[in-house]
């Protein structure tokens, strides 16, 4: 008998309603938190800026309104709406205001936002002026920095506008203890404060701080006991009745003292998991090992029998539906780069013990079944997978994964848990790692990991090296000298490692700039309390009181670089059958490649209207001249040859993910151009820097600010997506391409790498489809991947395949007991095949 | 240890990697060039010729064939090792008929046991009983196909008569040398009914030791190809069987006693 129950569970038909009310409207911007916060600043103007945060939580927490939607279990929400978000102008404000009129129609998350909500905020935004952490940061970065910013070298956004979140709080404990333990803590540790010490002052009131926030956090809870009793009564259905007593009794109970059952202990998690986003707007606030923490209050009521199976799943179906009922409006390029209303709370299943035994238990299984319960974007559900892993969980995790939904992400817990060693974790603290946001992982309640700090692409330092420095007109990089001078390809090579590092440095300022505007205008006392060791050091997280503490910002378009550097070095070095100064030209001209008549169209309004901005006034011949000299790019046919013969040499050399040993050795070098400098950083906190390898979906539009690049890759297309290979360069199927990408480094990059795969249901099907998927996994892990996620592609991506197979080159179809690349196949055949995919998706 | 088997050179005209149908695990297979018979739904025509050939497809034309020894295939089929280990995988002979090569088939099989690896061939077992007794020795499964009990229609929609694969199957069933599994290819209008699947099941079910049977539905993945390399599609009127007369088949087929199951 195994040690776990594996069944599967029914699900509540309360579940699907609880969906239904989540989505039937376009989510909604509420001003309330940011009135409440705005007038308690203007009542704590002097205090030190700990108390005034934890005062403004309080009035907040007193004040917010509060909501029990129809048929919860689990209460809790932030805003009245579903799906509704605050905002947060002690962070940034002004770009919410420029984008009022344009979010409700916006093509990535769109928001409703009504006038009075915008009067309110335009009022609320007057005090704000001069005061937000963002304003603070670019006082803080250098001249150099700046500028690269603004030509898109890295984008440091997700801090700059917003509060940090990426964070994993002490969630057992608090259902254990109860906050009355961090208050008691507190208190201890501020009788022990002496007026004579040296940090008495940032030490006292920074515990003051944390008690009043944990006291509110409680009243909060305590108003939502007071609200159920009174819908109690007010309700004719007596089973609904019942079931608002019981929301009453807990929410009088918890987070205030430990919860004395399962059903307690997941509303204690439930108020934590919120009001940590009511405190800031930091996103990826990740529940973690949900299913350890838990497993006690579980395996204690069911030893007891004072819970069925079925119960259980239901509270826990509960939470994974409210998960997405928390929200936050980005400015509309954020908004593209981390797309799909994503609040990444990572949830994490399976793995090893602190002692290093197979953690999996009920309650992973459960989490695995109530995601396939409510198929729903959030929680971000991963899976750690290690030798010991139970084949069974695995089995059940693909089952999920062929579902289509995406999930769950598989993390590699040996090559995780030495890459956690390496950065100075303890055994036991790195076996107990979760991921944060979308793969990165730390050590829970005691981690400040900064993780996400920007997005760097590495295509743009190559293109620094082309213009000796230059962009737009403007000396953004080193003058590393003219490009066509430089005689060996380590020369050129040498050229691109001092632009990277060089642009590393200024990400560097950039986000230690925005790290003390933090600290210095927005410490949060309620997360610091729950974040060891900030009582005993007396500061918050954003000041370093956590016991580790990294900056992790993340560099892609590794498979660009390898396959651009490697054309360089066989064709201008090697072959030498393309000349340095015909490829600087032909990137220039993006390949001779011709534009389309909407591109020449938009090119065409673009320059009309910065030449009429100038005062030109122009004609409707001169506006053709314009519009025929933007179809062809001005070149001649013989250039255009040219530059397209320069393409098909570009193509036909060995490109990374085809498991070709000298590319792929290479492409482990490349990515030590962005990880390696990026190590010997340190930021404010005292922690150092540690790379990731991964875009979010931050590869589309950051690709569109990016030239042609020397692998190919037209101007404006996307940038490779993580460590994976460029979109359909990988032509020898899924094992050559994972086997590529397992020779790069992936213990170096221990902010996490994301490696994307497409898979066909068909080749999930059965239990023999699941066994060989899952050993595909485990193999590919094997070889030192770290992350794998995969899209089982549905009826209307191979739809797409069939109009763009470009990007889909290496999708493997299976056709009745043979596999095939979809591509490759005749069009009715496709068809064939895409009528089909709907039964096999079963 | 002699590492000979190496140097032996054949032909192929493709190495496929990362297959999960064909054989236990994940597997690579290896399809060979030159085939006995001439089956008339053949998703593999350019297999068929032992012969070099030039077939168009996406408007590019390219020779199909490629002589290369033993090691060079290995050197391909061995990258796939950590996948074969936990999958218990490893390579597959299929075609054209691995037996139309028996020698350089008999040394690829040899190879890949020695590398560990689960072996198994796709065969029409068309072939003198001799060249079947050089591969069985490093052979772990063997997947035969067995298209109608009828010699005359046989011969009709192959080219041969079926008496020699029924003996072989036979012998290579009473060998106990490797794992049988037969499979059929269901072709519309050809063996489609459930008396033709009703008999060729009852003749694997007497077969020594074979325990599972395979329905592969007929597909038209082929097509593209006859009209790449230039040659008549003698079928081209037959539509894919459907779902629900596939269960109807499978459902005729278990009722031998084997493990039954649609698809490979």
């Amino acid at each position: 008998m195994s040690a776990f129950y594996s069944e599967h569970i029914a699900k509540s038909p309360r579940i699907p309603r609880l969906i239904e009310h989540l989505y039937a409207k376009l989510p909604v911007v509420e001003a309330d938190r940011a009135v409440l916060l705005t007038e308690s600043y203007k009542q704590t103007e002097g205090d030190p800026i700990i108390i005034r945060r934890a005062k403004a939580f309080d009035a907040i927490c007193r004040h917010l309104p509060i909501i029990i939607r129809p048929e919860e279990l689990i209460v809790g929400s932030s805003s009245q709406a579903p799906r509704g978000c605050q905002v947060f102008p002690e962070f940034s404000y002004s770009w919410l205001e420029d984008e009022f009129e344009t979010m409700e129609t916006r093509e990535a998350d769109p928001f409703h936002i009504d006038d009075a909500t915008k009067a309110t905020l335009h009022e609320v935004y007057k005090y704000w002026k001069g005061r937000t952490t963002s304003e603070l940061a670019t006082s803080y970065m250098a001249p150099e920095a700046l500028v690269a910013i603004e030509h898109n070298m890295f984008t440091p956004g997700n801090y700059f506008y917003n509060g940090i979140g990426h964070v994993t709080v002490c969630y057992g404990r608090i259902a254990r203890e109860g906050l009355e333990s961090i208050k008691a803590e507190a208190a201890e540790a501020l009788l022990k404060c002496k007026v004579g010490d040296g940090d008495y002052a940032r030490r006292s009131h920074f515990l003051q701080a944390v008690i009043l926030s944990c006291e509110a956090a409680c009243v909060y809870a305590e108003r939502y006991s007071a609200l159920a009793r009174e819908e109690a009564a007010k309700e004719k259905d007596p089973v609904r009745r019942k079931e608002l007593e019981v929301i009453a009794e807990n929410c009088a109970r918890v987070p205030r003292y430990g919860a004395r059952n399962f059903y307690e202990a997941c509303q204690s998690f439930w108020f934590i998991q919120q009001l940590l986003q009511v405190e800031s707007s930091g996103h990826s606030i990740s529940p973690g090992r949900f299913d350890q923490y838990m497993y006690p209050f579980f395996k204690k009521d069911l030893e007891e029998g004072k819970i069925t199976r079925e119960f259980a799943q239901e509270i826990m179906d509960c939470i994974w539906v409210k998960l997405n009922d928390l929200n936050k409006i980005r400015d509309a390029a954020s908004a593209k780069g981390f797309a799909g209303y994503s609040l990444f709370q990572n949830l994490i299943a399976g793995g090893q013990t602190p002692e290093g035994l197979d953690a999996t238990n009920d309650l992973s299984f459960m989490c695995i079944e109530a995601t396939m319960h409510v198929l729903l974007p959030q929680p971000s559900f991963s899976v750690r997978v290690w030798n010991g892993s139970p084949q069974e969980f695995l089995m059940r995790a693909a089952e999920l994964t062929r579902t289509g939904v995406g999930l769950p992400a598989y993390y590699n817990d040996e090559v995780i848990i030495p890459s956690l060693l390496s950065r100075g974790l303890s055994m036991s603290d790195a076996r107990d790692y979760n991921i944060i946001g979308c793969v990165e992982p730390q050590k829970a309640c005691k981690t400040d990991g900064w993780h996400d700090a920007a997005f760097f692409n590495m295509c743009r330092p190559l293109e620094l090296v082309f213009s000796n420095g230059m962009d737009k007109g403007v000396q953004v990089g080193l003058k590393t000298g003219d490009v066509t001078q430089m005689r060996t390809f380590d020369e050129f090579y040498d050229a691109y490692k001092k632009q990277m590092n060089y642009m590393i440095s200024l990400l560097v300022n950039a986000d230690n700039a925005i790290d003390v505007a933090h600290a210095e205008r927005c410490p949060l006392p309620f997360l610091s309390g729950m974040i060891e060791d900030c009582i005993g050091r007396g500061k918050s997280v954003q000041e370093g009181g956590a016991i580790y503490n990294f900056t992790g910002p993340q560099g892609f378009g590794i498979a660009n670089m390898t396959d651009a550097l490697y054309a360089v070095k066989t064709l201008v070095y090697e072959q030498k059958t393309v000349s340095m100064a015909d490829l600087r030209n032909a990137l220039a001209h993006n390949y001779g490649k011709e534009r389309t008549p909407e591109e020449a169209k938009d090119l065409t309004e673009q320059v009309a209207k910065a030449m009429m901005k100038d005062g030109i006034r122009l004609s409707e011949s001169q506006i053709r001249t314009i519009y025929e000299t933007s179809l062809n790019d001005g070149i001649s046919a013989a250039d255009r040859a040219k530059y397209q013969k320069i393409h098909d040499l570009i193509e036909a050399v060995p490109k990374f993910g085809n498991d070709i040993p000298e590319v792929d050795n290479f492409a482990r070098d490349v990515a030590y151009t962005y990880t390696r400098p990026m190590q010997e950083f340190r930021n404010p906190r005292g922690g150092q820097y540690q790379a990731g390898l991964y875009p979010v979906s931050a590869n589309v539009p950051l690709g569109a600010q990016t030239g042609a690049t020397p692998d190919g890759r037209y101007a404006g297309t996307p940038v490779a997506d993580g460590v994976s290979p460029y979109a359909g360069r990988d032509t020898h199927g899924p094992t050559a391409a994972a086997n590529s990408v397992s020779h790069l480094d992936h213990s170096i990059a221990s902010n996490g790498t994301l490696f994307n795969m497409k898979f066909h249901p068909s080749a999930l099907a059965g239990r023999e489809g699941l066994a060989n998927f899952v050993a595909f996994i485990r193999s590919y892990f094997d070889q030192k991947g770290s992350h794998m996620q995969f899209n089982v592609v549905s009826r209307e991506t191979l739809l797409d395949a069939q109009k763009h197979p470009e990007n889909y080159r290496s999708l493997v179809v299976r056709v009745a007991g043979y596999s095939a690349l979809f591509t490759q196949l005749s069009r009715s055949l496709q068809d064939d095949i895409i009528s089909r995919t709907e039964q096999t998706s079963l | 240890m002699s590492r000979d088997y190496n140097q032996v050179r054949g032909r192929i005209f493709d190495i496929q990697r990362y297959s999960i149908h064909d054989g236990p695990g994940i597997r690579t297979i290896v399809f060979l060039k030159g085939c006995y018979l001439r089956c008339r739904w053949c998703c593999n025509p350019e297999s068929q010729s032992h012969d070099f050939e030039q077939m168009t497809m996406g408007g590019v034309t390219k020779t199909v064939g490629q002589d290369i020894t033993v090691g060079e295939v290995m050197e391909t089929v061995l990258k796939d090792r950590p996948y074969y280990r936990r999958s218990g995988g490893g390579m597959t002979l299929s075609g054209g008929e691995c037996l139309f090569q028996a020698d350089f088939s008999a040394a690829l099989l040899e190879a890949a046991h020695d590398a560990q690896l689960n072996t198994a061939v796709e065969s029409t077992a068309f072939a003198p009983f001799e060249k079947i007794e050089k591969i069985l020795p490093e052979l772990d499964y063997y997947l035969l196909d067995i298209k109608h009990m009828n010699s005359a229609k046989h011969k009709a929609y192959t080219g041969a008569p079926n008496e020699r694969i029924l003996e072989n199957a036979r012998r290579i069933a009473e060998s106990g040398q490797c794992q049988l599994i037969i499979r059929v290819p269901v072709v519309p209008g050809f063996n489609d009914s459930v008396h033709d699947i009703q008999e060729i099941s009852r003749f694997a079910a007497s077969l020594p030791g074979v325990h599972r049977l395979h329905l592969l539905p007929y597909h038209r993945l082929g097509t593209d190809k006859y009209i790449g390399l230039g040659r008549d599609y003698t079928l081209p009127d037959i539509v894919p069987p459907t779902g629900e007369h596939m269960q109807k088949l499978l459902t005729a087929a278990l009722q031998s006693g084997l493990e039954c199951q649609i698809g490979g």
